[in-house]
């Protein structure tokens, strides 16, 4: 297979149509517009549908009912269009019905901006809508991997029933790199559930209403427990350099392209510090922060907004090491020297600690 | 003794949840005889609105998909794309499809989408307790307009046969009513005609019927097929309004 240069969002596009989607609903929002602008050109070439809502909430609700009806469906936006696709992702979330959600994200609140941010990672692990809800989030660093976790996102989706969310920015979303397109996949997923017409069976009801308070506490049971599963199968993220590392850098998406120049950075000066990179946001992983962070003595962790991820950081490793946060918003991109003063100052904090 | 009438095959044999004296049930069944009569029950889709007809999907004996408040439509959208051969249905009522859910109802309508819409219409929001909707009359008492619906602080009535007429794409645009006998019978055979341009591919078909709501009209079942007679009648003629061939 041969690399060829693509832009972000249309890398994903072609990755999705690959993956086997042939349905897209969704409303124009900067800085996604590649991604539906490509599969209005290329989903009807494969027989598909792409059709442009007259709003997000609306185009969410498409892909609730294409979902319904057992197909693979996809929809992206960015932050402000993600805060009124919620509505439909609990409803999603609740039926269990299986899609892939992209969310390049820029700065927020409000309107904000339209350059690249990681402001919406509580909106995207911590549930968003209504309701006790999670959604498998996977969070890329490069085109390649908005490739890969594209057609991953949309396995994981079919495989637990479940909506999965593609966490990427604007700068991922427009950036050009080589990439290598896998081969179209051809999967059949048995879905006996989806409401196609009840000929041959007993009849389908895709529903989240329970009246009955016993029987929404057993749903919310079952999912729980489905959650539970996903937690113990499903954590992924990326090791550079964390096997003897004093201190460990975490960032996830673009923060981690940083943070890895700048561990190169520290390397080239004799300074033990790794990276460890999330590439699943929910679940958190967890398991595998413990571990590259063995050796360490501190953590800090760099993302685009004002400390949201730092909080799993430190969930996960229970103040077992000391955490440090350095962030950005508002578009603007951590400086790799202020990230390596950052770092410089934490490591002499810690000799002085160590010494009294 | 001789059984006149069965229990169509497209209801299930669940007891309605109906108020007495509301209209739902005779819409329901309505819908269930045509759905019977053009023998798609094994090949249609329901949709179930937010609202009374919330729990439509343990009545219709067909695949059901419950949408959120007022997208109904937007849900039937994407049913509809992904099998286009299959007969897709939306039940929705007027706090569903005339407020929370109008752009949903007129993207679908301005779009054509092949789907087919009843639209229940009490002037009322019947399942939270009779508050406002759009559709409520002027001068009509609501927990939400205790003094009446006043033009001049919650506007007027919202026409939505009418306002979606003026699009280019629906095929099939009709109001009927199912307060008398004869109605009943009318209103059964417009519900058809909106199935009927659907599996004729003919485009977006919509009937509105109106409906009764005794318990938030504070009327008995009696008065309150009077009070749709005398009172909405009037501000929402019945009749076709759009044909499919005619635009």
């Amino acid at each position: 297979m041969s690399k060829v240069l693509m832009k972000g969002n249309e890398a994903l596009a072609e990755a999705a149509i690959r993956a086997g989607c042939r349905y897209f609903f969704g409303y124009p929002i900067t800085p996604q517009n590649e991604i539906p602008e490509y599969l209005a050109r290329r989903l009807p070439e494969h027989g598909g549908v792409f059709l442009q809502a007259e709003s997000e909430v609306a185009a969410i609700n498409m892909v609730y009912g294409a979902a319904a009806a057992g197909a693979r469906v996809l929809t992206s936006s960015s932050g402000p269009g993600i805060s009124l696709k919620q509505e439909g992702i609990s409803f999603l979330a609740a039926t269990e019905l299986p899609c892939v959600i992209v969310n390049m994200m820029r700065g927020g609140p409000g309107l904000g901006g339209i350059q690249a941010a990681q402001g919406d990672y509580f909106q995207a692990t911590k549930g968003g809508g209504h309701g006790d809800y999670r959604l498998i989030v996977l969070a890329p660093n490069s085109v390649q991997e908005l490739v890969n976790l594209t057609l991953l996102a949309f396995d994981l989706a079919d495989h637990y029933r479940n909506p999965a969310m593609i966490l990427g920015d604007g700068i991922l979303g427009q950036m050009m790199e080589p990439v290598i397109l896998p081969p179209p996949v051809n999967i059949q997923v048995d879905k006996p559930w989806a409401a196609t017409g009840c000929k041959g069976r007993n009849r389908n009801i895709v529903n989240s209403l329970y009246l009955d308070p016993q029987e929404l506490a057993e749903l919310n049971d079952r999912l729980q427990e489905k959650y539970n599963r996903i937690k113990a199968n499903e954590q992924r993220y990326d090791n550079y350099l964390t096997t003897d590392a004093e201190l460990v850098v975490v960032a996830f998406g673009t923060a981690a392209r940083i943070a890895r120049q700048v561990v190169d950075d520290c390397r080239l000066r004799g300074m033990k510090v790794g990276l460890f990179r999330p590439v699943t946001l929910w679940p958190y992983p967890e398991k595998g922060l413990i571990e590259a962070t063995g050796q360490a003595k501190r953590v800090l962790t760099l993302e685009l907004n004002t400390g949201q991820m730092v909080e799993d950081v430190r969930l996960s490793l229970r103040d077992r090491i000391p955490v440090d946060f350095l962030g950005c918003t508002g578009g603007i991109l951590p400086k790799a020297k202020d990230v390596y003063n950052k770092i410089e100052s934490l490591i002499a904090q810690k000799t002085l600690f160590a010494c009294g | 003794m001789s059984l006149a009438l069965n229990l169509p095959e497209a209801l299930t044999d669940k007891a309605f949840h109906y108020c007495p004296g509301c209209t739902h049930g005779i819409v329901h069944r309505l819908v269930a005889e045509v759905i019977d009569e053009l023998g798609i029950r094994e090949n249609t889709v329901g949709i179930a609105s937010v609202g009374c007809s919330v729990l439509a999907y343990n009545y219709f004996n067909l695949d059901v998909v419950q949408a959120a408040h007022g997208r109904a439509p937007a849900v039937a959208t994407g049913v509809k794309r992904v099998l286009p051969e299959q007969v897709v249905f939306t039940y929705q009522g007027d706090g569903d499809l005339a407020s929370i859910g109008t752009a949903e109802i007129v993207h679908a309508a301005a779009r054509g989408e092949k789907i087919t819409v009843i639209f229940v219409n009490n002037s009322c929001y019947g399942m939270t307790g009779g508050q406002l909707a759009p559709t409520t009359l002027l001068g009509q008492k609501t927990t939400t307009s205790p003094l009446g619906r006043r033009e001049n602080i919650d506007g007027y009535p919202l026409n939505i046969i009418e306002m979606l007429a003026t699009l280019r794409a629906p095929a099939f645009l009709a109001r009927t009513s199912v307060h008398k006998p004869s109605m009943v019978v009318r209103a059964k055979k417009v519900i058809r005609k909106a199935f009927e341009t659907q599996i004729n591919n003919e485009g977006f078909a919509m009937v509105e019927i109106l409906s009764t709501c005794p318990v938030n009209w504070g009327l008995t079942p009696i008065q309150a097929l009077k009070w749709l007679e005398e009172k909405m009648i009037p501000i929402y003629p019945l009749g076709e309004f759009k044909l499919p061939g005619r635009s």
